[in-house]
């Protein structure tokens, strides 16, 4: 709408070559009269048509009534024999799409030319009738269809195919038995008429694998000449190869011949589709994928733009899959980051980001930004993603990449974008230690000239998390006072909030940030007067203290430990009254939160940026809630909570999942309880763990709930000593006992009367895993030779058969519960052996790092060296017999 | 201009044209009329979904001649085809007894639709080849043509597989269309007129 001046200029200019310029649906509509003239103008009728179509294709809407006459007006160009105005009278008919009631109409009038002399009436009358028609009219005409499938004129052929193709969703019966015809079809010369006929034979068919796959392999023989047909039969070759490969584990896959044939086809799109059918192969081999490989990459410098895309569309996703098999191509693909076409400028970029090791990196910032300023800012943020997570890989490499993302930061771009780099910064500032001043220098850097208040509020908050811990946290209070002097209010208030941060958490500098806090007291603006005001109050009156010192912080800076939708009930029931507002009797149980939770399974935590640093991240949250039950308060520091596990099905009464979180002596279970039915309130509701056989784990309390209405999820929890000390395990039985009431849904009272009732969950079990918390590390080998051989132990496994080395890799990660370094969890393809290097925290806070060595044999067995470095020899061993026991 | 003293041109020499639009119950008779006039044939006819429009010349008459299915589903829809009409050719099975008071009905609704006021009526009683069929009289009886005021009106008894009276019939048409605009009376409502 508010497009610049000029834009709607060249809008204007544009418009006045449309012969439809300005035409509007009423004047049409009167025009259209001429329809019913005794006398028909051919000609005019024709441009009468072209202008509704028009309006059609607009958007414009007809009325019920509109649509009718003009419909009706329309059937009585029939009588005319003007060729082109026929073909109009097919077209608008198909557009207006008038009611079944209305449109029978013109079925005689359609089924005359479908049996005319005129090859175009018949094609155009096939594809209108059957657009119009129903399934008992069908049969009638089915004769005529079958000749027209076999006819000797391609364009009728195809009209009725397709036809047929949208037959076949409305009245398949009929359609399947045209298959001989539609066979015969397949052999014909002309090239849309195979395409055609191939694509209708095979959705005749395509419920019967058996059919579809002797289809596949008589016509992989080599009739099909149409390049089109071909695309469309390497895809239903793929999907062969795919439905069979499940059934039969030679290795040898079925029809591979073929698609190797089509790579040499001289049809470019046939190339490529052959290419991408092998690149999609599950668990493809080096030896396939090569050939494929190398077609791909002679289209990279095609000539043609469309090719070179498509090209590097799919080398992008191999880069995904098989990073090594691609780096033939970076030359070419280097060459691509200069190409005209910015989305192939793109995808070479990212998927050289991708196949890059870390010797190419530099070389490759270097290119790229040069490429950064002519693209989009959709296509920037796409890098930025790339460089992030490259980044994450290859961590000494921070240096580089830190840079570029500042330089970039420092370039003109749109909020997204500044937004992507910014959380790309932190990101990397947090999972890097390394990075962190450097990364905070940036962000100091960008701050000073930044038009969008909501990132400088984020980047100032994360300054003050941050700043006050690192080695010289003087060096940032320019920057911060700056934005005092220089910002707008709302940006001035999260300066002297940060400031009150550095001076209540670096001693030394508490006299000069007094003095700027001081300063703040003049301010134009009411907030930031007043958080200058209680900030110079709380830190200063509290100088001396210790004890009081700490609570002092925690109210400050401290994450609120209630949950803010609760807050603000509370406090709209407030009224103001002598009374002072008292946050103490806010509830702390966690509503609506948990259901958000379970709405989206996997859910990330919001943004991988500032956000996951607040209170708002789960473990945060759960240590919040569980530190505000008093029975739980005696367990002391919680090691690590689970991921909700689900103990229902989807689509259950009641709905349950369960965390477990651990403590040094103790096991928490929180079931997250939701009621989904409107129409019951269950009261008095608990869970009755059994732990059948396991004697180390002991209930030692467990929090029920009074109710559980409708749709408000709510928290049940048990708690266990362990007996053992560390590491015990077992699996729990849990039953649901409650009281049921059913609810007038109407009045929304329950029943006086309750019936007691249970409800059987699934089972639940403490595993190994839950005692190690994954931790990353930057640099595995300075850690693993820090730590020392005093408490290494080595020794051998064998895993049996496994089908491939990755899921060797990855079950024993998911047995240890510990974090892959380095990237070491990615297995290339068709290796024989495997290095992971994994490391992690025991409960205890015990540091462990496991190297593990895989080696595969011919009838793939799996055998494995298992290394552990600990703080502790019988951690060490515990590890062993965690492997030794799974 | 041109097309004004094309017609001028018509009236005097050349030739006149009439829309007619032939309506009538199911299985009439009316497709076999139309291609009978048409190509001088009798077509062996399904039923008619939707219509037939062909243009049959008689003598320096043009007509055309829409021929709209009378299945009872097509019926609602005849009343589009009937404005800028001269006039109503109206068949009737006069083997059909049983039908005769449908048929009235829907001559009734047709004759007075506001499209339809000022066009002259044909009737053809067809099928008077077949023993027991309803006399022309009893069919007019049937009808209730005696009781139209101010209508134009002829009643023609025919068969259509030998093409007896079909003829007569549009004589009939042509002759009390050329009075009738020698008179200077209206014969059609287009919809411009309202």
């Amino acid at each position: 709408m508010a497009q610049p001046l000029g834009k709607k200029d060249d809008d204007q200019e544009d418009e006045e070559y449309s012969p439809f310029l300005g035409i509007e649906k009423g004047a049409v509509l009167q025009e259209a009269r001429v329809f019913n003239d005794p006398q028909l103008d051919a000609r005019r009728c024709s441009q009468v048509i072209t202008k509704l179509l028009y309006l059609l294709n607009q958007g414009e809407n007809f009325t019920k009534v509109e649509a009718t006459e003009v419909f009706f007006s329309v059937t009585k160009l029939f009588q005319s024999k003007d060729t082109v105005l026929r073909r109009m009278v097919y077209l608008i008919i198909k557009e207006l799409s008038p009611s079944a009631d209305e449109v029978i109409i013109v079925t005689s009038s359609l089924m005359k030319d479908m049996n005319s002399k005129t090859d175009m009436y018949r094609a155009n009358a096939i594809r209108v009738l059957c657009r119009i028609i129903d399934g008992t009219l069908l049969t009638q005409i089915e004769r005529y269809l079958k000749q027209a499938i076999v006819d000797k004129n391609p364009v009728v052929a195809s009209a009725a195919l397709v036809s047929g193709i949208h037959l076949l969703q409305t009245n398949p019966e009929i359609v399947k038995r045209w298959s001989n015809e539609v066979q015969e079809a397949i052999q014909s010369r002309a090239a849309l008429v195979q395409f055609h006929a191939l694509a209708l034979l095979h959705q005749i068919r395509q419920n019967d694998r058996l059919a579809v796959s002797k289809l596949v392999a008589s016509l992989t023989k080599g009739s099909v000449r149409s390049p089109l047909a071909q695309c469309l039969l390497i895809r239903y070759t793929s999907q062969v190869i795919r439905d069979s490969s499940t059934n039969i584990q030679t290795g040898e896959r079925p029809l591979s011949d073929y698609l190797e044939t089509c790579l040499r086809h001289k049809t470019d799109m046939v190339t490529i589709e052959a290419a991408r059918a092998i690149t999609e192969f599950s668990g493809v081999t080096s030896r396939e994928l090569n050939p494929a490989i190398t077609a791909l990459q002679l289209f990279l410098s095609s000539s043609k733009p469309v090719v070179r895309f498509a090209a590097v569309r799919t080398l992008n996703k191999v880069a995904m899959t098989h990073p090594l098999a691609v780096t033939n191509c970076n030359i070419d693909m280097e060459s691509l980051i200069s190409d005209q076409n910015r989305s192939i400028a793109t995808l070479a970029i990212t998927t050289l980001l991708k196949t890059g090791n870390e010797s190419s990196i530099d070389r490759l910032m270097k290119q790229i930004s040069n490429f950064m300023s002519d693209i989009a800012d959709e296509f920037k943020i796409v890098v930025v993603e790339a460089i992030r997570s490259l980044c994450l890989k290859f961590p000494l490499k921070h240096r580089s990449l830190m840079n570029f993302l500042s330089n970039i930061l420092r370039e003109e771009g749109g909020f997204e974008y500044k937004k992507a780099i910014i959380d790309s910064i932190v990101t990397l500032i947090r999972d890097i230690p390394e990075a962190k001043e450097t990364g905070l220098f940036h962000l100091c850097e960008f701050i000073e000239d930044c038009e969008f208040t909501y990132l400088s509020t984020q980047v100032l908050h994360f300054l003050g998390n941050e700043g006050p811990k690192s080695s010289e946290p003087s060096k940032y209070i320019r920057y911060i006072y700056n934005r005092v002097i220089l910002e707008n209010a709302t940006v001035r208030a999260a300066a002297v909030s940060t400031l009150a941060k550095f001076g209540s958490m670096v001693e030394s500098l508490k006299p000069r940030i007094f003095v700027l806090l001081r300063r703040c007291l003049f301010d134009s603006d009411d907030e930031v007067r007043d958080r200058a005001t209680l900030y110079l109050n709380t830190l200063e009156w509290n100088g001396s203290g210790g004890e009081t010192d700490k609570g002092v912080k925690e109210f400050l800076f401290g994450a609120l430990d209630v949950p803010l939708v609760n807050l603000e009930a509370s406090l709209q029931n407030y009224e103001s009254s002598e009374e002072p507002f008292d946050i103490s009797t806010v509830t702390k149980e966690v509503k609506s939160q948990s259901l958000t939770e379970k709405k989206v399974p996997g859910k990330k935590p919001p943004t991988l940026g500032l956000s996951a640093n607040g209170p708002t991240s789960p473990f945060r949250a759960y240590e919040n809630l569980l530190s505000s039950i008093p029975e739980f308060n005696s367990f002391g520091q919680l090691f690590k909570s689970s991921a909700p596990i689900e103990l229902t099905d989807a689509e259950t009464e009641y709905a349950v999942n369960v965390v477990k979180h651990i403590y040094n002596g103790h096991v928490v279970f929180q079931y997250n309880c939701t009621n989904t039915v409107p129409e019951l309130l269950l009261e008095n509701v608990t869970v009755m763990v059994d732990n059948f056989d396991v004697e180390e784990f002991e209930e030692v309390a467990s929090k029920s709930l009074k109710a559980l209405p409708y749709d408000s999820p709510a928290q049940i929890f048990v708690a266990f000593k362990k007996s053992d000390g560390l590491l015990a395990t077992g699996k729990f039985s849990n039953t649901l006992n409650f009281i049921y009431k059913e609810v007038d849904t109407t009045t929304g009272e329950a029943e006086e009367e309750g019936i007691e009732d249970q409800y059987e969950l699934e089972d639940l079990e403490v595993v190994p895993a839950d005692y190690m918390l994954g931790v990353s590390l930057l640099n595995f080998k300075n850690s693993w030779e820090s730590m020392g051989p005093d408490f290494e132990r080595i020794d051998e496994y064998g895993l049996g058969v496994r089908e491939s080395l990755a899921v060797a890799v990855s079950a024993v990660i998911d047995i240890l519960g510990m974090k892959p370094c380095e990237g070491t969890e990615v297995v290339p393809n068709n290796a024989r052996s495997h290095t992971c290097l994994l490391s992690g925290v025991f409960l205890g806070d015990v540091k462990v790092l496991v190297r593990l060595s895989f080696g595969i044999d011919g009838p793939k067995q799996v055998a494995m060296k298992l290394a552990v470095r600990s703080e502790d020899a019988s951690i060490s061993d515990k590890i062993h017999e965690i492997v030794a026991n799974s | 201009m041109g097309q004004a003293f094309r017609k001028l041109f018509d009236a005097f020499f050349g030739n006149r044209e009439m829309r007619v639009v032939m309506l009538g119950l199911d299985a009439a008779g009316k497709t076999t009329i139309l291609y009978k006039l048409h190509i001088g044939e009798v077509l062996s006819t399904v039923p008619t979904i939707g219509f037939n429009v062909e243009k049959v010349q008689y003598k320096n008459v043009i007509f055309t001649v829409w021929d709209v299915g009378g299945q009872e589903k097509l019926r609602p829809l005849w009343r589009h085809y009937f404005n800028n009409t001269d006039g109503l050719i109206y068949v009737v099975d006069s083997l059909d007894r049983e039908r005769i008071g449908k048929a009235k009905a829907e001559f009734q609704a047709i004759i007075n639709d506001p499209f339809m006021l000022n066009s002259i009526i044909l009737v053809f009683a067809n099928k008077q080849d077949m023993t027991g069929a309803m006399t022309p009289m009893e069919v007019c009886q049937g009808l209730g043509l005696y009781e139209l005021k101010n209508r134009v009106w002829h009643i023609q008894g025919t068969c259509a597989l030998k093409g007896e009276g079909l003829y007569e019939g549009l004589d009939w048409l042509a002759s009390s269309l050329k009075e009738l605009q020698a008179a200077g009376r209206p014969t059609s409502i287009g919809a411009s007129t309202f």
